[in-house]
């Protein structure tokens, strides 16, 4: 920490704030909190990362003393927290008073000559005196040129060359840190601007990229949600395969989905395949498969005798074997509605601890295992409803005497429930596909940086910056020179082993390599 | 070419007695260590010289012992090196044989679930110790990296065994062999930077102990000088962190293809990220006075124990969109 103001000044105060916050103890301290401010966000449940969205309700719903408080201070959105936000935006700050002005030194130092040797070469490491048979000015310009061949920017004097190598390293270490702004502003571009979405397609049925037909829909503070790119797709067709058989029996292999796109509206229909890692893209939107199920074809007849539903009803998979559980709701049914409950099975077994499951991912014995209700289905007041749940305040179970009534329908099957309320028939099985649809206007930008930041890094920690100096005597008493020559590594690393050998091996008049008067033999 | 069962079968034969042959080599090397650390007056001098550099002379006062010329060596000790060195060696051929010929088994990049990646990863990691050891006086790191690689492939085999076999639709990708072989890569060489900073730790507090200028006894004072131990850690450190970076860049342009987003803070991400921050951290803090040496090996293992939290604690512990890999 710099040593603190002794004037009284809000000047004084400044700068040696500024100086603090811009000093490396600093960034290590905040690069120390950001890691440890990162880590409750992967113990506690959090809003934005869902894919359980109900996970943060139920944990506040569990911990209802520390719940609400951890809420307060902003634990289950960690990462758009102020807190988090001000560890990351104080770095960002500390590091850019960092590294600019180490731009500045960096550009002066480009242009100007490496410093003159020391006087007393010896002191550094490496240092190597020997003797040649050879001119001072001959073995002079011979370093010269040999250090320049290596890409040393190369001065020479009376008595001493002086070269200097490696400025791409600090080049390297800055355009690592101005990437890492860069790709922060193309984290900000994507989230601001920006939409991820949700949609479950049943096969034969059709997407229309419109807010209104997302299931879930969470745009950015900027996002423009009424101008989507308009494309349209319908699921022609799902194929998923499993592995048949071995200990991982039941696995997903492959899936993929069929679709017809439109990439605009009245354009040109187009046959395109989805599949996992292979999105569709539509300008800058891309549609991605993350995920299926079934969807039951049911038709229903009410009391009256007439057919009031018909389609497919998307079961929600609950385990690997996709044993999925649904609803049915019937508003149309007279004279009372109805609603249906249960499993689709597409390899039905009961177990008589877990209930009904499925041992099997494909369609080998497909079976709908439903239970009845009648009464007021609850959609008439408007209030908005889970089209995966019963809304029972005002519904009554169909009895079969002293049990409810339930049954087990294979394709092909129907039920009527007593009293001739209404009869339903599983007419087929078709799949649905989850999509989730993106779109990220800083990507490209974000990409750009992560890649400047990767070759940045590299060549800041690859290369080493280092000075060279030889000093060139006359023996005494004539003929033949005295040179020393030593190295000085400006970064934590030792200078490059074996550089000053091949050096004093190329000087005239050297002695052959093997018998160096070296001190050191190598280099660190 | 053999059916994929028979491949597999080798594989597992081939891991089971690289197994064995490492928990040999690391007896080797325990034993020439423990033999070192014998405070007798026939004791075997260093085994390396001393790098004595600028950084070192000011980092660390070398002890006497450290000091020792280079040139009397115990034959003895000379001998159950090379046999360490040697039955390492083995070992990591094995090793090697028993991973490609699982790879051919299931017909893709053997790294597609915990077993096959802590196959790989200790792979790495004894991989990582070899080439070091040609060129640097790294034997000391061999008992604790060969007691790792034999812990970790033994709990590989027996608790998180996995038959070959296809992958789900997610990890068929070939961001999956780029992503998750720069991953397996940093792993190996951050193993070594690890137990060269713990040593390096070790010896430091000896040599702090040691400041009356009497020859330090016991392992810690047999090691190698704090500063070689430093450098060593630090040149590890050096390569392997700009690896994990590709590593996590690459995860999340895999993550963008298939989940639509590059990054999520889904729990491997952000464990990957704790892992990268405290690593840069330790980076920023090897040239900031104050915390040069032991602060910055303490962030060093924080960030290798939060390398290892990543795959252990979160594939079990957290679910996530990392857990379709399977145990």
């Amino acid at each position: 920490m710099p040593p603190r103001p002794t004037g009284q000044g809000l000047r004084a105060w400044g700068r040696w704030a500024w100086r603090t916050l811009t000093s490396m103890r600093t960034a290590v301290l905040l690069l120390l909190a950001l890691a440890l401010a990162a880590v409750p966000g992967s113990l506690l449940p959090q809003r934005g990362v869902a894919f359980d969205p109900g996970a943060v309700t139920r944990f506040v719903a569990d911990n209802p003393v520390v719940g609400p408080w951890l809420d307060r201070l902003g634990f289950f959105e960690v990462y758009s927290s102020p807190w988090f936000a001000a560890i990351y935006l104080l770095l960002m700050v500390s590091m850019t008073g960092c590294v600019l002005p180490r731009a500045a030194r960096l550009w002066r130092s480009t242009r100007a000559e490496p410093p003159r040797a020391p006087t007393n070469l010896a002191r550094l490491d490496g240092h190597r005196r020997t003797t040649v048979a050879a001119e001072r000015a001959q073995v002079l310009q011979a370093a010269a040129s040999h250090l320049r061949a290596r890409r040393f920017r190369v001065v020479v004097d009376d008595d001493s060359v002086r070269a200097e190598k490696g400025y791409l390293r600090e080049a390297g270490n800055l355009v690592f840190h101005l990437s890492l702004l860069v790709l922060l502003f193309g984290v900000a571009i994507g989230s601001l601007f920006g939409f991820e979405g949700r949609v479950i397609v049943v096969e034969g049925a059709s997407f229309t990229n419109t807010r209104l037909q997302y299931d879930e829909f969470t745009p950015g503070p900027l996002t423009d949600a009424e101008g989507l790119s308009p494309f349209s797709v319908t699921l022609d067709d799902f194929t998923a395969r499993f592995e048949t058989a071995g200990p991982q029996r039941g696995s997903a292999r492959d899936f993929q989905a069929d679709l017809t796109v439109l990439r605009t509206p009245g354009g040109a229909a187009e046959k395109v395949t989805v599949e996992v890692n292979h999105p569709l893209q539509v300008e800058g939107t891309k549609m991605f498969l993350t995920g299926h199920g079934y969807a039951p074809v049911v038709s229903v007849t009410d009391g009256r005798g007439q057919t009031v539903f018909s389609g497919p009803v998307v079961f929600v998979p609950f385990d690997g074997n996709l044993s999925s559980e649904g609803v049915i709701k019937v508003p149309d049914g007279q004279p009372t509605q109805l609603g249906f409950e249960g499993f689709f099975l597409p390899t039905a077994s009961v177990d008589p601890a877990a209930g009904p499951r499925s041992l099997y991912p494909d369609l080998v014995d497909p079976q709908l295992l439903l239970t009845a209700y009648t009464g007021d289905l609850g959609l008439g007041d408007g209030a908005p409803q889970s089209v995966f749940r019963l809304d029972k305040t005002n519904l009554s179970q169909v009895m079969d005497g002293d049990e409810p009534f339930a049954r087990a329908l294979r394709p092909g099957e129907s039920m009527t429930l007593p009293d001739g309320q209404g009869t339903l028939t599983f007419e087929s099985v078709s799949r649905f596909a989850n999509f989730q649809i993106a779109h990220d206007p800083g990507k490209e930008l974000s990409l750009v940086a992560a890649v400047a930041l990767l070759l940045g890094l590299t060549v800041s920690l690859a290369v080493r910056r280092r000075r060279v100096w030889v000093r060139v005597t006359a023996a005494a008493g004539g003929g033949g020179a005295t040179v020393e020559a030593a190295s000085y590594a400006l970064t934590r690393r030792e200078p490059v082993p074996g550089e000053l050998s091949s050096l004093l091996a190329a000087l005239p008049g050297a002695e052959p390599a093997g018998n160096g008067a070296a001190p050191h033999d190598r280099e660190d | 070419m053999p059916t994929p069962t028979l491949l597999a079968e080798l594989s597992d034969r081939l891991i089971y007695s690289a197994i064995a042959v490492y928990a040999l080599a690391m007896l080797a090397y325990a034993y020439q260590a423990a033999r070192r650390s014998r405070p007798a007056a026939d004791d075997a001098p260093r085994l390396e010289p001393v790098a004595a550099g600028r950084h070192g002379a000011v980092l660390a006062p070398q002890s006497p012992a450290s000091a020792a010329p280079p040139g009397i060596r115990d034959a003895a000790a000379r001998r159950t090196e090379r046999i360490a060195a040697a039955l390492t060696t083995l070992a990591f051929v094995l090793h090697l044989a028993g991973v490609v010929a699982r790879g051919l088994a299931a017909g893709r990049a053997p790294w597609g679930n915990m077993y096959e990646f802590t196959a790989a990863a200790t792979l790495a990691a004894t991989a990582a110790y070899l080439v070091f050891l040609r060129r640097q006086p790294v034997r000391d790191l061999g008992v604790w990296i060969l007691a790792l690689v034999t812990l970790c492939l033994g709990l590989a085999v027996t608790v998180l065994y996995t038959p070959a076999g296809d992958l789900v639709p997610a990890l068929n990708s070939y961001w999956l062999v780029v992503h998750v072989a720069a991953a397996i890569i940093a792993g190996g060489v951050f193993t070594v930077g690890a137990a060269a900073t713990g040593l390096y730790l070790l010896r430091r507090r000896a040599d702090a102990r040691d400041a009356g200028g009497q020859a330090t006894r016991g392992y810690a004072g047999r090691l190698p000088a704090a500063a070689t131990l430093e450098r060593l850690a630090h040149t590890a450190h050096l390569f392997a962190f700009p690896v994990w970076t590709f590593a996590v860049l690459a995860g999340a342009i895999w993550a963008e293809d298939s989940w639509g987003r590059y990054w999520g803070w889904d729990p491997k991400e952000t464990w990957a990220f704790i892992t990268w921050v405290l690593y840069a951290a330790y980076l920023h803090a090897q040239s900031t006075a104050g915390w040069r040496g032991r602060k910055a090996g303490w962030l060093a293992l924080a960030g290798y124990a939060a390398f290892w939290f990543n795959f252990v604690g979160v594939n079990l512990f957290i679910t996530g969109l990392h857990s379709y890999a399977g145990v």
